[in-house]
Formats: structure tokens, sequence, C-alpha cells
């Protein structure tokens, strides 16, 4: 069975890619990925709000006290920290890339136009052979048009790729009001894929102290449906465009619905969170009994063979507590 | 010509210590701790010494330990230095003897500090080198920042050279923490100093199994006194050696030493001798007084012991007359203080003709200056020069002191800044860049000296700066400057900013006010100091801009290029170059953000500063607050309040106490208004949980429950609720009330508040509100309600957290640092059993904030009753509050041996009830009742004629049950006074212990202890901490019979209280261990107490009481926390201490964290298996502490 698939222009030995997870963000679990068959992985996004407000909070917790009295010129030992989160980050991109033989790309998420660019030319720099900007971001601001959102994402992705010159592809909501139409303009901007689609978080309440309390909730099979509908859409509008399907492929019948919508690779986490890595290489063998079963020799005569539709209905959630879910998780 | 460099005095002598070192043994004090955390950090980073090892450096649990250690070391043949003062110092000296005795070549750093006495003080005189004097250590002592880095030079190549230990110091402060510009000893400096053949005889002299030797030997009558004199020839000859050592200094640098310098005229009439920094401002005096044509000299001692008479003899010159020797120390009833007693000595016999006089100066850092000095000298010429006086001060009362004599600085006078900020605003460090910024990059000299006031939340500090293109030796404060900045505006309104400014000065402040409108908001003395003086104002509203550019509130980066702008210290643009620079260097390894954002701090500046608009009368009505209100005592008001408003240097030595004994309760006093934003109570939402005051550090919010018919004469608007407790009875009003002005806005309360609007879930029933809308009403209110009548203590159930929260707090508005996570249980404490109490305190943060002055917290109720309070030292306090126990038990037996003896006196009720019905510190009734009786008694006791009725009626109150308390931090009980902390323990005395533990040194800046727990971060475990945090509580139950509590308020309240009173209660030793936040673990204090819980709920700080029990089958261990339920890293993930290993060695930190997680299981394991534990304790029948007397 040949598993080879093309995303971003680059070759992969198969389509299942592990997506951002805890998994990804650690070198032994990134080589159990690789070694369980994983096309590519992808690492968890370097968020440019949480590398900075580390460092400045740390800083302010150092020197908070540092002149409060005679006795006491501050209360930390004058130490060189120089493992912060971008540097950790850094160096896992850097590590990660010596280490596997499978691509490594890069997820960013932004928050000033020039944060976006700079730290986009860092991961380049560090050795990701793709970038993927995660543009989650809750929109809060009733004087932005959805017109101005929008544009605020092209600009990124023409900012970004003038940085860089590896390929970029773009992790999108699921909420533009007209979907199609925004996919065909940011390719027309300059990415070279789309995945489809980020999940939202979505915050949940405390009843005992009604305070809102970050909660994670893993995907589900059912959450295929959408970015299977969309992959399917897209597909023929966009035939030069790499697509990824995320969010909802649990197994390697999920992994055949999405390549038979047209997605070049499927990317999983909930999944192997739940599992362990070993899950991909199962999802693989999986999703080549299947092929077997329905005579199918490659996954590129796959992709693309049928379109269909679904529907979900997701909402909206606040970026910190985004990450800070992502953050608590323990596999 | 070495790098120059501006550094402290510390880090100018650390910086050859280091260099120069095998071992360094150390232990943190005031204010030498900086030499030893340098060592302890550049051997961390691998600083490699001058051999190419890199030095061990052990920090000891004690300064003993630290000699001990140091002394095994220098056996061993290694090269061992260890940093020390005061207190520290005398612990030291038993070893120091032994050092000597055996000829050891050894070095020790000390910043000069007083020795505790009347009062602790931390700041600089030599009272403690002078109290070593005789343990046949060689002393030197350095004068200023470049000297201190020479002479440690010195020290180290000389001890080696003349098999002397060297004690090399230099003044505590003054020069210790003084930033200035030097040029450093090279790596070559010190080769050419250090001669290895004298380092070799030192390691063959080592204790070595190949060739061993014995040393240590105990002595008879027969040799021991010629072995003594044996040594004599290496101190005949040490002198000459370290000429020979300075001598060589010169030769490499040019920086030229004598064993005593001369300076001034070569035919002076008139000497003074000194040591030390005031050398810098008598030489401005001699320099000036010359000018005018008078003829001074000075001598600045260098070498001290061995003292070199004959080279005193050989540079006075001949023509002196008069020599006035300044001591820098007392020893009272001595005839003379030991240096004026050496020059004495020295001259008596080849200069009969000089008249040698002595003063006292500049203990515990009183100020010295140019016209103290030109005040000696003018006694000297006068017909009868006082044989002994004192400078600095007004004594009137031995009439001892010399008034000053201003004169002219000679010479190019410095430029000079002052600076005025707050501990947390970052305007010192600011400061201390701004010196490196100018002394390192440019030709200019640059000082820096720093004041800070005694509290830890809202203290207040000065930057003195001074700039010149001469070395500045001026070693005292600016009195007005050329440029004063106020980094806070609130200032102005406390203390006298502006009266700082000389005539035509230029002005800084940091204010929301516009250059137009700014004038409006001065007060009358402000602006009456800006015409007088000339003066140019600028303003810039610098914490909105730092809020702009993600700072927060350090405001210090928008703060210092305006300062460069305005002094043209350096031409604007390089200036800010220059900033930009020093940020990036200063904050690069604090992460990129941190450095961009202090960039664009730097960049708003300059386009936001506004020069005032400044009429040109005075139009402000109002005027500068008053130190303390107009309701104070008279003692307040004449000595507390002079203080507090910075003057009290010029109280006279009649306002103070003889012997140190102060009265109580004046912090209430000094209202310090430093909140933003107070609590403000809801009377509708609130449920009387008493949790906002429990948690409340400084007693600023509380809770009175009191009859309805109080409220007759209430403010209006006064809120109150009806009471939901029975208790109480029906009526029972509540009110939950913040004092305004005494809160540090620290918002615990808020954070522990579980009451909330059903309406809107984010107001709660306290919320932070602006200050400036609520102070007024709040004020009034306050007023109020501290008149309304403090509960029945008999009728509430203060074993409840609500019930413990209508008790009057004894300790209040302390200084600690706001959200302080100590003072909670000191608090509860004084609620508790504070009319009660007697409190033995280690010295550390609690000593500090419970007794440093103008104010203090420790306060009585009504009745006049409260805590009595001592420090001691930091060592023994467990022992001093065994001794307060041990004499009121004495005393107590006593009285009921006096009583018993007086019996068929006295009504017979009345005997039988004092005797017998004694009752215990936590039943309340039983008090009333047992003080009644000795009312009764003594009303008898009047009437009786009879001695012992007198006797009596003196030990009458011995009756009443006390508890003694002995209240201290983990770094005493952990580490320095654990001997004595044991030994009490197994006294069986019944004394309560109350172990305040923040896992660190907190008051000396976070220096590690055994407390310290695997994987932090702290000073001394620069590292991280390899080893897991002492069990004391478990060391403690070893014994068996001693009662041991480990506690935690914010996340069980009801324990905490259960934990004290039963500990109270315990006939027995009872340790109470409490987990107390702190700002040195890096977390924002406001949510301290979900610290706290995190803290329990992780397994990492279990809740338990073991109660000892005569009874058989007993299970005295309980587990009062449920089994952990928070993975570890998710409660270290949020303190900074344990999060900074994860960034300096992530490995590191993955490794310790995993170690710290297998602790917290096995110790959760190992205390599962302590619950099914039976122990009894046997009791002896026949240890009866009362008097074989009292049974007849």
């Amino acid at each position: 069975m040949n598993l080879t698939t093309t995303y971003l222009g680059m070759e992969l030995t198969s389509p299942v890619v592990a997506s951002p997870s805890p998994l990804t963000g650690r070198l032994d679990s990134l080589l159990r990925l690789q070694e369980a068959g994983a096309g590519a992985v992808v690492l968890p996004s370097l968020f440019e709000e949480e590398v900075e407000s580390e460092a400045l909070q740390l800083f302010d917790r150092m020197e908070a006290a540092s002149g409060i009295g005679a006795e006491a010129a501050g209360y930390f030992p004058d130490v060189d920290l120089d493992h912060l989160g971008l540097e950790r980050h850094l160096a896992l991109v850097e590590q990660a890339s010596d280490l596997l033989d499978i691509p490594v790309i890069a997820s960013l998420n932004g928050r000033t136009p020039g944060g976006w660019v700079r730290y986009a030319g860092e991961l380049q720099e560090a050795g990701a052979r793709a970038i993927e900007l995660n543009t989650y971001e809750v929109v809060v601001d009733p004087d932005l048009t959805a017109a101005d959102v929008e544009e605020r994402y092209l600009r990124l992705v023409d900012d970004v790729r003038r940085e860089v010159d590896i390929p970029v592809s773009v992790k999108l909501s699921p909420y533009f009001t007209s979907m199609a139409h925004m996919a065909r303009r940011i390719v027309e901007h300059g990415a070279d894929g789309l995945v489809l689609f980020n999940r939202f978080y979505q915050p949940d309440l405390d009843l005992e102290t009604l305070d809102v309390t970050p909660h994670l909730e893993l995907s589900t099979e059912s959450e295929l449906r959408l970015p299977l509908r969309w992959t399917a859409i897209l597909r023929p509008v966009l035939p030069d465009t790499s697509i990824g399907l995320t969010s909802g492929v649990h197994t390697g019948r999920g992994a055949a619905k999405a390549l038979l919508a047209g997605a070049d690779v499927v990317m999983v986490a909930s999944e192997l969170l739940r599992e362990g890595p070993r899950r991909l290489g199962e999802i693989l063998d999986e999703l080549t009994r299947w092929m077997n079963e329905h005579e199918y020799t490659s996954v590129r005569q796959l992709q693309g063979s049928v379109a269909g539709h679904t529907a979900a209905d997701p909402s909206a959630f606040e970026r910190a507590q985004y990450q800070r879910v992502l953050k608590s998780w323990v596999s | 010509m070495g790098a120059i460099r501006c550094v402290d005095g510390n880090e100018a002598v650390a910086m050859v210590a280091h260099r120069l070192s095998d071992v360094c043994s150390i232990y943190p004090i005031t204010p030498a701790s900086p030499m030893g955390e340098y060592a302890d950090a550049w051997s961390a980073a691998g600083h490699e010494n001058l051999w190419g090892g890199v030095p061990a450096v052990v920090e000891m649990q004690s300064e003993a330990g630290a000699a001990g250690a140091f002394h095994g070391a220098l056996q061993k043949g290694v090269l061992a230095t260890t940093f020390t003062a005061s207190q520290g110092l005398l612990l030291m000296v038993p070893n120091m003897f032994k050092i000597a005795g055996e000829l050891t070549p050894a070095v020790m750093h000390v910043a000069a500090r007083a020795v505790a006495t009347h009062a602790l003080s931390i700041f600089g005189d030599h009272s403690d080198v002078m109290s070593v004097r005789s343990t046949g250590w060689a002393m030197l002592s350095a004068s200023s920042v470049q000297e201190a880095h020479d002479l440690a030079a010195v020290a180290h190549a000389a001890a080696l050279r003349t098999r002397l230990p060297f004690l090399h110091f230099f003044d505590g402060f003054r020069t210790s923490h003084e930033v200035a510009r030097i040029e450093t000893l090279s790596d070559d400096d010190l080769r050419a100093l250090v001669r290895e053949r004298d380092v070799e005889a030192h390691r063959a002299r080592g204790l070595n199994p190949e060739h061993p030797v014995l040393r240590g030997t105990a002595q008879n009558p027969d040799v021991f006194f010629q072995a003594r004199e044996a040594a004599n020839p290496f101190y005949d000859e040490a002198p000459a050696q370290v000429q020979e050592v300075m001598d060589e200094l010169a030769e490499r640098t040019g920086r030229r030493y004598q064993l005593m310098d001369y300076h001034g005229a070569v035919d002076a009439d008139r000497v003074i001798v000194i040591m030390g920094s005031a050398a810098g401002a008598v030489r401005e005096a001699v320099d000036s007084l010359n000018l005018r044509g008078e003829r001074v000299g000075m001598v600045t001692v260098h070498l001290y012991r061995p003292f070199p008479s004959q080279a005193l003899v050989n540079l006075l010159p001949d023509t002196v007359r008069h020599v006035a020797v300044l001591d820098r120390t007392k020893e009272p009833g001595a005839p003379g203080e030991p240096l004026h007693l050496d020059v004495l000595v020295a001259l008596a016999s080849q200069r009969a003709d000089v008249e040698v006089v002595g003063g006292r100066y500049g203990l515990g850092s009183k100020e010295f200056r140019p016209s103290h000095a030109a005040a000696a000298f003018a006694a000297l010429r006068g017909a009868c020069p006082p044989r002994t006086f004192t400078l600095g001060i007004d004594d009137d009362v031995t009439h001892l002191s010399l008034d000053p004599v201003e004169i002219e600085f000679a010479g190019a006078r410095p430029r000079t800044a002052l600076f005025f900020g707050l501990g947390s605003d970052g305007t010192v460090g600011a400061n201390k860049q701004s010196i490196k910024i100018i002394g390192e990059n440019t030709d200019l000299w640059a000082q820096g000296y720093f004041e800070y006031d005694s509290k830890k939340s809202g203290s207040v500090t000065v930057s003195h700066l001074r700039f010149g293109t001469d070395p500045i030796r001026s070693t005292y404060l600016i009195d007005e400057a050329d440029f004063v900045a106020c980094h806070q505006f609130g200032l102005m309104e406390r203390m006298p900013v502006l009266e700082r400014a000389a005539p035509g000065a230029t002005v800084l402040l940091n204010a929301p006010y516009s250059g137009e409108k700014l004038w409006g908001h001065l007060t009358r003395e402000a602006q009456q100091a800006i015409l007088d003086r000339n003066l140019t104002v600028w303003t810039i509203d610098a914490a909105r801009i730092a809020r702009e550019v993600g700072l927060g509130n350090r405001i210090n980066t928008v703060m210092q290029p305006c300062f460069f702008a305005l002094s043209g210290v350096l031409p604007s643009e390089e200036a800010v170059s220059l900033i930009k620079e020093s940020i990036t260097h200063a904050y690069g390894r604090r992460g990129r953000a941190v450095v961009e954002r202090n960039h664009a701090a730097v960049d708003a500046a300059l386009a936001a500063m506004q020069e005032v608009v400044v009429p040109s009368v005075v139009s402000a009505t109002r005027s500068r607050r008053a130190p303390v209100g107009p309701g104070a005592p008279a003692w307040v008001q004449d000595v507390t309040a002079v203080m507090i408003a910075g003057q009290g240097d010029r109280l006279p030595v009649s306002a103070l106490p003889v012997d140190g004994t102060f009265p109580v309760g004046t912090a209430r006093w000094e209202k310090r208004d430093l909140a933003q934003e107070i609590p403000i109570w809801d009377p509708d939402l609130c449920i009387d949980c008493g949790k906002c005051a429990i948690a409340c550090p400084h007693a600023a919010i509380r809770m009175k429950a009191y009859p309805e018919s109080s409220l007759v004469s209430a403010p209006e608007g006064f809120p109150s609720k009806s009471y939901s407790g029975k208790e109480l009875g029906a009526g029972t009003r509540l009110t939950v009330q913040v004092a305004p002005d005494d809160c540090t806005g620290c918002g615990i309360c808020v954070n522990v508040c579980p009451a909330r609007s059903k309406e809107e879930a984010r107001h709660k029933a306290i919320d932070l509100l602006p200050v400036s809308e609520h102070r007024e009403r709040e004020r009034v209110n306050v007023d109020f309600f501290l008149s309304l009548p403090e509960v029945d203590r008999a009728a509430v159930r203060a074993d409840t957290v609500k019930g413990s929260q209508l008790l009057q707090p004894l300790f209040e508005f302390s200084g600690a640092c706001s959200g302080c996570g100590e003072t909670p249980y000191v608090k509860l404490l004084s609620q508790q059993f504070g009319d009660r109490m007697i409190v033995a305190n280690a010295t550390g943060c609690s000593s500090i904030y419970g007794g440093n002055l103008p104010t203090t917290p420790w306060t009585v109720d009504s009745q006049g009753r409260g805590p009595a309070w001592n420090n001691s030292l930091f060592e023994d306090n467990a022992e001093f509050g065994l001794g307060m126990r041990v004499a009121a038990d004495v005393q107590r037996s006593d009285a009921r041996r006096l009583l018993a003896a007086l019996a068929s006196e006295l009504d017979a009720d009345l005997v039988l009830g004092l005797m017998d019905d004694e009752p215990g510190p936590e039943d309340e009734a039983g008090m009333v009742r047992q003080r009644m009786r000795v009312s009764a008694l003594r009303e008898r006791l009047a009437s009786i004629d009879d001695p012992r009725a007198r006797s009596l009626e003196s030990l009458a109150d011995a009756l009443i049950p006390i508890s003694v308390w002995i209240v201290g931090g983990d770094g005493w009980a952990y580490d320095i006074g654990f001997g004595g902390l044991d030994h009490v323990l197994s006294s069986g005395r019944n004394v309560n212990i109350l172990v305040l533990d923040t896992e660190v040194y907190s008051n000396t800046g976070g220096q590690a202890s055994k407390s310290t727990p695997r994987a932090a971060t702290a000073k001394f475990a620069s590292d991280g901490k390899a080893t897991r945090k002492k069990d004391l509580g478990l060391l403690a139950e070893a014994y068996g019979d001693v009662y041991v509590a480990q506690i935690a308020l914010g996340a069980n309240e009801t324990q905490t209280i259960r934990a004290m009173r039963e500990a109270a209660a315990y006939e027995g030793p009872s340790l109470v261990i409490a987990y107390s936040t702190c700002i040195a673990h890096g977390i924002d204090m406001s949510t301290s107490m979900a610290h706290q819980k995190a803290a329990v709920m992780s397994g990492y700080w279990p809740l338990y009481r073991y109660h000892p029990s005569p009874r058989l089958d007993t299970h005295p261990f309980s587990l009062d926390s449920k089994p952990p339920s928070l993975p570890l890293a998710d409660f270290l993930r949020e303190e900074t201490r344990f999060a900074v290993l994860e960034r300096t060695d992530p490995a590191r930190a993955e490794h310790l964290q995993a170690l710290a997680q297998a602790d917290v299981d096995e110790r959760w394991h190992y205390y599962e298996q302590l619950v099914d534990i039976e122990r009894s304790i046997p009791v002896d029948e026949h240890n009866v502490q009362e008097p074989a007397q009292e049974a007849t």
C-alpha cells in the first residue's frame, strides 16, 4: 500500500500528521509519533502573548521587592533566564528538526503584526520545514466588522509570506460568513495550505465559586463532519492548495473519509492524547485495512474522490483560556 | 590600569575574595549577606578562582557553624574565606581564637555593624570588630569602596605571608552598600601579591594522614603560657610584611597605602586619628580648614592589629600638639574607647608633648559629616579640650556632644542628585544603573548611596547620587541637591522633598498632571520651596507611560532618561543610547520582551516631560500632612512623630529611654495611606464568616458585634447588619470595617471573600474600590467603629473563625509587606491570647515588623492589657522564651507559697479559688474569675501589715496564667536556633513555639534555609535546592511529649485556630509550624491564601496535629488535610521560586521536581501510617514543678 502524500510541497510517508498537543512538545513523544508512522508533526503553537507575558511576569515577580529595604536588595539570586518560553520553543523546533526524519511544522499564534512576522522568521531560522499560522482569536470588539477581521488575516498572510521562504499554511476558524471566498483569498495572498479547522475551547463555570474556569474537551468523532464538509467543498475550488483536515479524526475510517473528501493530510491530537502515540500507527493500520478491503492501492488514488456534507454548531472562546487549557492538559 | 567598574563595597570585596578562595563558608547577615550571595552565584555559574578551581561555597546553619567549617577547611590546608558582621562575628569568636592560636592564614571580610544592645541596629559602626580585637587576628580597615577592594587583596596576601588570620573590615552600609567607581584588580595583580610559595607552605601545614601531626592539644599550667608567647615573632613581623604587600600593590596599580596614612598640613598642630569611611568626611574638613589657613591633619588607620605604634609615631608631624582619636564604638565604663587607648599607649613614651583626647561618633550609621570633624578640630584648639566627647548627636543629659561647625567645601564640588521613590518602583535599581552608565562610560567619578525606611510595605527610598571630575570622598548624605526627583507624587504630602533642593536646582516630579495644572496640586510648603529656592520644575506622567508600555508600576525606566536630560550630566542622545545599552545588559537575560518594553519606556519618556508653569505667589491653602493626628499621646507627639517625619536625628539624648523600653501601640498613630484601592463592605451580601478579617495581614479590616443600642450615635450611613450568631443575644449588630489609612490594599480579603451577589457575580461582600472615592467616609466610619464596645470575650466562640474575628487584635498595622503571610498568624495569636501573652521573638522579619521604630504594632486592649514582647537575638530565641517560662513558674510558685503562708489572714474561698481554680490560657471565663480574685487579693493585702503581704502584692499577677509564645521564622527554627529549640522541646516546660515558615531567610533577602524545599531557587541555592526540606515537625514528634501542629491558614482556618488553642492549653512544649506565603516566593500576594490552599491540596504542606496524651491506646497523630488531589507541578508552576529553575536549567528542574513529587508521595504515605500509631506518654508523678513548701 502506498501511503505517501504531498502536503505543503513536502513528500510525506503517510497522510496522518500529529497536530499540536503536549505530545508534540516533547522530544521523546515526537520520536514515538515518528516511530508510529506520522507523516509529519506540528509542534505546539508559539503564542506571542504567552512568551511575552511569561518574561514580563517573571521580571515583575523577581524585581517586585528588589528595593524593599536596607536588608534585602532583592529576593532572588541574579540568574540568567536562558530558557524562557521563547528560547525553549525555538530550541524544541531546532532539536526536533535535527532529531526527526519526518518534517517538523511549527505553529504560531501572534498578537501583533510585528510579532507574527518576527516569530515566523525565527521559527524558520530554527529549522521548521513549514509554518502553520494558528489564527485563533476571539473577536469581541463590537466596532470591528467582519471585513476588518478578514482584512487583518490577509495582511497577516502577506506579511509572513514576505518574511519566510518555507511553506505557510493557515489554520482557520469555521466561522467565516463566506468560508469559500475567505479560503480562496487567503490562498491568493500566498498561503500554501489551509488547515480546517481550529477547535475553540469553551470556558466553563464553577458552580461553587462562580468563577469562569478553563476547560479542555477532547474532540469526538462527530466533530469530523464540519471539516469534512468544507474539505469537500473547497477541494475543487482550490485544486492546487494543500488541505489538512483536523478535528474528529479518531480512527482509520475517519481518516479515510477525510482523504476521500479531499484532504492531503489528516491531523490527529485528541485520540493520541487519550490513547498514546502508538494509536497513530493503529489508525494507519485501520486506514490501510479499509483501503485494502476497498481495493485502493494508494492514498493519492483515494484523495478527493468523494464529496460530502456535514454540520456542527460550536461557539466562541477567549484566547487566554485557550492557552491555559492546552497547558493544563496532562496526558 | 585595571578595568573601571561601578560596584558597591560588598561586590568589590567579593570580586577579590572569590578569586582567592578554595572554600567559602557562609551565612546570611545584614549588611554582609551580598558578599556570600555573590560568591554563591559566581560558583554556581562556574567562575574560577586564581588557580582554575571553582570555589566550594557552603552555607552553614549559623555563623558559629560557618566558623567551624571555615576552621576545618583551613586545617586541611585550603584557602578559606568567610563574610559576616555584627552578631555573626560574635558567634565566630571561639573559632577565631583557635584559628589565630594555630597561626592559620585565613581571611574574613566584615561589613562592620553595630552589635545589638538596648536595641538591634542593622547599621554600621565598629562595635562588632572591636569586640574581637583580642582574638589574635590581624585587622585591616578600609575607608572606601576602592580601599575595600584593594585591602581585601592585601588581607589575603598578607595572611599567607604572615601566617596570621586577617579580619578585613569596612563600614556596613556606608561602604558595603555605597556604589562607587573603582579601578579593579586583575588576576595578574592578584597573582603578583599572593605568592605561590606561601600557598604551598599553608597547604603543607594542612592535616594529612601521609605525614600526620596533632593540633588542638590540651595544655597544663606548666607550658600553656610559654606556648602562647611562642607566636610573638609572627605578630612583631606582621606590620612590615603587610607594608611590603601594600608596596607591591602600589607598584602594580599606583594606589599607595601605608599601615596608617597621613593627610594634611606638614606642620599641623592638631590631628584627628580615624578608621573607616568617616575618613572621607574628615579629609574634606582637613582640606577646607587648611585652605582657610588652619594647620590640621589626619591619620587614617588601615592596620589596626597588630597595632603599628611606631608607624603612628613616625608619621605624626613634630608640630602636632593635640590629637583627637575618633572611635565608632562604645565601651561603657571604659576609660576610653579602644582606638583612643591604643593611640594613647603608642604615643605615651615617644610623644609626651601630644595631648590625646577621644571622641565617639557614628554609632548605628549616625551621620558623620565634615562639620563634625571641624567641631573636633575646633575643640582641640580650645584652652581645655574635652577629654572625651561625642559627635553627631545632641547630648543634653551628660553634655558630651560637640555642636557641628559648618565649613565650606574645598575644591570642585561634585554635582548632586536626590531621588525619592518607593522600594517597589525600581528607583534604586535605576539609580544604580545611572551610576554605572556615568562611572563606566565617562571620565566622571560617581557615587551612589541609598536610604530605606524600615517598613516593608510602601517603604520609601532616598537615593543620593554624586558625580564629579575629582574622586568623591563625601561619605555622608546629601543635604541639598542640584537635582531632585520625586518618583511618587504622594510622598510630597508626607515628607519634605523640595526643601532638599539647593537654590536654583532642577526638580522632576512624576505626577498625573500637566505642566500647567501641576502647581495647583502642590502643598503650601512645596510651592513656597519652589519660589524661595527659585527651582525649575518639570513634570512627567511616568505611571501612565509605564502602564502603556506594559511595565506596570515600574516607573524607573521612564524617569531615568528624564534625569539625564534635565541634569545635563551627559548629552541627551548619548544618555539615551547608554541607558538602552544598560537595559539590554541588565535585562537581556530576563527575556526580550522585558528589554523591549523598557526600551519603549525610554523612547516615550523625553517627549512626555513638561516644564511646570510656576506663578509668582503661593496659592495653595493645603499643608503637608502631620506625621500623626492630634489625638496621639504626648510620647507619640514628642518622639514618635519626629521619627516618622524623618527628623529623628534631631531628637536629643533625653528624649529616648535609657534602657530600650518603649510604649506599645504606636503603629495606630502612623497613618500611612498606602492603598490605591481599599475593601468596601456590602452588609447585604455578608455572611459573617470572618474570612476577610482572619486573612488580613495588617488588622486593617475588622469585625465587631455589638448591641443595636450602640448605633444611636453612629454617623449617617454607617453600615451594619444583623449578627447571625445566637450567642450574643437578639438585636446584636455586626459591622465589617476597613481602616482606610492603614490598609495596604493587598486585596487578600477580597480574594478570600466567599459571598457573591446573586445578580452580579463579580460583586462580593467586600470589593476593592478606589480609595479616593471612599477615604473620607471610611475615616469617619472607622473612628466610630473603634469607639464601639468590644465583645465580651467569654461570650463568643473563640475557637471558630467567626468568633475569633470578633476578638480585638492586639497586633495591628505593622509595616510588614503588603499581603504578608506571617502576620495573620501573629495577629490571630494576639486575638486569642493577647491579654495574657509574653512573646519571645527571634530576630528576623517578625522582629522587624514587630519592633522596628518608629512605630510598633503590638498594642493593648481597653483594660491596658496586651502582649509583652522582647527580641533577644536570632540564635537564642527558644532559650530566651524558656527563661521567661521558668521565671513565670518561679514567680507563680513564690506567689503561691506566700499565699499559703498568709492564708489564715485571707478569705478561705479566695485562697482556694486562686490556688485550685487556675484557668488555662484559653479559658476566658476562668481568666476573668482569676483576675477578679487577684484584684480582691490585692485589696485585702493592703490592710495586712506583714512584709510577706508586700511581697505578695508585687507577685500577685503571677497567679494569673500567662501564655509564653516563642515566635520566629524558619531560619531561626530550622537552622541557627535549632539546637536551642531542640533543647527547649525536650524540657517538658509549658512553652508554645510558633514557626512562621516562609521556607527562606526572608528578612535578609531570601537565602535558602533547611526549610527551603527541593527544586526551589533561592539565594545560596542559585541552581535550585537539591535536598529535601527538613521535617521539623517530625523531629519534634519523636520526643513523644511535644504537641506539634502544622497549619496553613489559607487552607483551613479552623484547624489553625484549633492548633493554636490546643498548643496553648497543652501543659508542655508545643510547636506550631505555620505555612507563610512570602514575597520571596514570587507570587501575586493578593492570592496568598489560594497558594496556601494549593500547597495543602497538592500534599506539599500536609496539615496535622500531634497531641500527646498520657492515656493508653491513643492515636496522637491526626492528619487534618485530605490526600493530595492536585499534582505538585500545578502548585510549583504558579510560584516564581520554582518557575525560575525551569528557565535557568530545565533539565535540572524536571529532575528536581520529579524528586519533589516523590518527596510529597513518600511523606504522605509515611504520615498516613502515623495516623494509626498508638502512643502514650508516661507521666512522672514525682516530677513536680511546685516547690515542696507549697504542699504544706
